[in-house]
């Protein structure tokens, strides 16, 4: 466990070390902000809409910061030759697995925080209500989201080769994901066989990221919280999407061969 | 004397995918032994296999048979790596870090506590003269410090065993010979160093034992002083007698 999180240690260093947290932040906030001071027609569902697109934005940044921070840390430890020395050490490719899952999931989370008490900030000052078990809600679920993207995104970077080939693949598949996945049993429904039946399996074996997204929870205050259970249940669904994902990493990187020359 | 490295009929054949059909044989049914407390030269000309060797008994790369020991654990096993120091040929290290911070990342995964870390670190910058730039990130470093903090990562569990792939490569001679001083100190602490180089000379100083290995084969093991004995040479010349070198004189 000491390998592990000194691993994690190095890729939270890591994170807040480079600008690409700090660029993404500063233009949610820009944004967020410009559009707060303006009042279209004195429209009382502004606050919403400003909510709204606020959080539209923090899912993006998460997003990104997850994919580019997952994707680069395998190869980058390859193309930089890192993983010889780190390797030379009595460190398993399962504990490098791991440690680089929990160091990227860490530094997401840091980065989520920041984006809510900003989002919780504004919102509050405008509306003058505090939905605190809301906003923890919601946080918790995009957490346990992004640790399935990161997941995945680390299998990605021990079969692909490059990180940039990695973070297209798998940006594509998390918006499919995220736009696709709900409809997909519906669409199954009005297909002939087989089709159906291989649209309704694949609709089961892929991970709804869509079911941890309860921004409306957030924006509509008429809304209740999600029962406690369901959020236990939806933190149990990912966790077995997390354990699937990093175990097929570890099996392909396991047998990798790696030159140092 | 107890065998420190071991390696049986070790085979390393690479996929040759880019290099037309077959594969390529990269370590031929080499049998090497390295003993407590030598230091041991691994020399060969470039693509002979020495860094392939060291790759298998580093765990990077997997041999296609034969088997590797480091203390009598075969190499498969991470815990066979808990007693060895290993300096790459060119500095791989996070660039981001501070030498300091890199140091303590390596002490914990070794699981040395925090205090004994400390004292470790302390000594080990001293040794390597980068005190002074302890907290700078590594990035800044010259190419010379770089070689220093990868002295001093490979030091920080008190190996009894060094891999030093060509220490000595690309330094320039203040940086050589603080190298050489080093790897003499450490013979002299009774640690085992088995090392690869192409600089002869240095190789002649500071070895006890040497193998020489051309196109994955091994081509001779013994003894420096008794290999030149036999030869009436110097070790460059049965190098070049055993890689089967033709001086080239124009007509």
């Amino acid at each position: 466990m000491n390998t592990v999180s000194a691993l994690a240690g190095v890729v939270i260093k890591e994170l807040y070390r480079r600008k690409d947290f700090y660029v993404l932040f500063v233009l949610t906030a820009v944004l967020t902000l410009s559009m707060g001071m303006i009042n279209f027609f004195n429209d009382p569902k502004i606050v919403e809409d400003l909510k709204e697109i606020c959080l539209l934005l923090i899912w993006i940044s998460a997003l990104v910061i997850a994919l580019t921070t997952a994707a680069r840390q395998i190869p980058a430890e390859r193309e930089n030759r890192t993983v010889f020395p780190l390797l030379a050490k009595p460190v398993t490719r399962g504990q490098v697995i791991l440690g680089k899952f929990l160091g990227c999931w860490l530094a997401v989370g840091v980065a989520l925080v920041v984006f809510y008490v900003f989002f919780g900030v504004l919102s509050g000052s405008r509306e003058h209500a505090w939905p605190v078990l809301k906003y923890v809600q919601a946080f918790w679920l995009q957490w346990v989201m992004l640790a399935v993207v990161i997941a995945l995104v680390l299998f990605g970077s021990v079969v692909f080769t490059s990180a940039a080939e990695n973070v297209t693949i798998c940006f594509f598949v998390v918006l499919g994901i995220l736009l696709l996945a709900g409809h997909l049993n519906t669409v199954a429904l009005q297909q002939p066989e087989p089709a159906r039946t291989l649209l309704y399996s694949f609709y089961f074996v892929i991970p709804h990221l869509e079911w941890f997204d309860v921004r409306d929870l957030v924006i509509y205050n008429t809304w209740a919280p999600v029962p406690w259970v369901d959020c236990l249940l939806a933190t149990l669904y990912a966790a077995v999407y997390v354990t699937l994902f990093l175990f097929a990493g570890w099996l392909v990187f396991r047998r990798k061969s790696l030159t140092a020359s | 004397m107890e065998a420190i490295v071991e390696v049986k009929n070790l085979r390393v054949e690479y996929g040759a995918r880019n290099s037309g059909p077959g594969k390529k044989l990269a370590v031929k049914d080499l049998n090497l032994g390295v003993r407590a407390g030598e230091v041991f030269g691994f020399l060969g000309p470039n693509g002979a296999g020495k860094t392939t060797t060291m790759n298998v008994l580093l765990g990077f790369v997997n041999a296609t048979s034969g088997d590797a020991f480091l203390f009598g654990v075969n190499v498969r096993e991470p815990i066979a790596r808990q007693r060895i120091g290993y300096l790459p040929e060119l500095t791989y290290y996070y660039k981001f870090l501070t030498v300091e911070e890199l140091l303590r990342f390596y002490a914990r995964v070794f699981g040395i506590p925090r205090r004994e870390a400390d004292r470790r670190i302390d000594a080990l910058l001293k040794l390597v003269e980068l005190e002074h730039a302890r907290r700078r990130p590594i990035k800044t470093y010259s190419k010379g410090m770089q070689q220093r903090v990868g002295l001093a990562q490979a030091l920080i569990n008190n190996p009894e065993l060094l891999i030093l792939d060509e220490p000595t490569s690309g330094l320039d001679p203040i940086g050589r010979m603080k190298v050489r001083e080093i790897i003499q100190r450490l013979k002299s602490e009774g640690k085992t160093v088995f090392f690869s180089s192409h600089e002869l000379g240095e190789v002649e100083t500071i070895c006890d034992r040497i193998a020489i290995i051309n196109e994955g084969e091994l081509k001779v093991e013994g003894r420096v002083d008794e290999l030149v004995q036999k030869h009436h040479t110097d070790l460059e010349k049965i190098f070049l007698n055993i890689v089967g070198y033709q001086p080239q004189l124009p007509s």
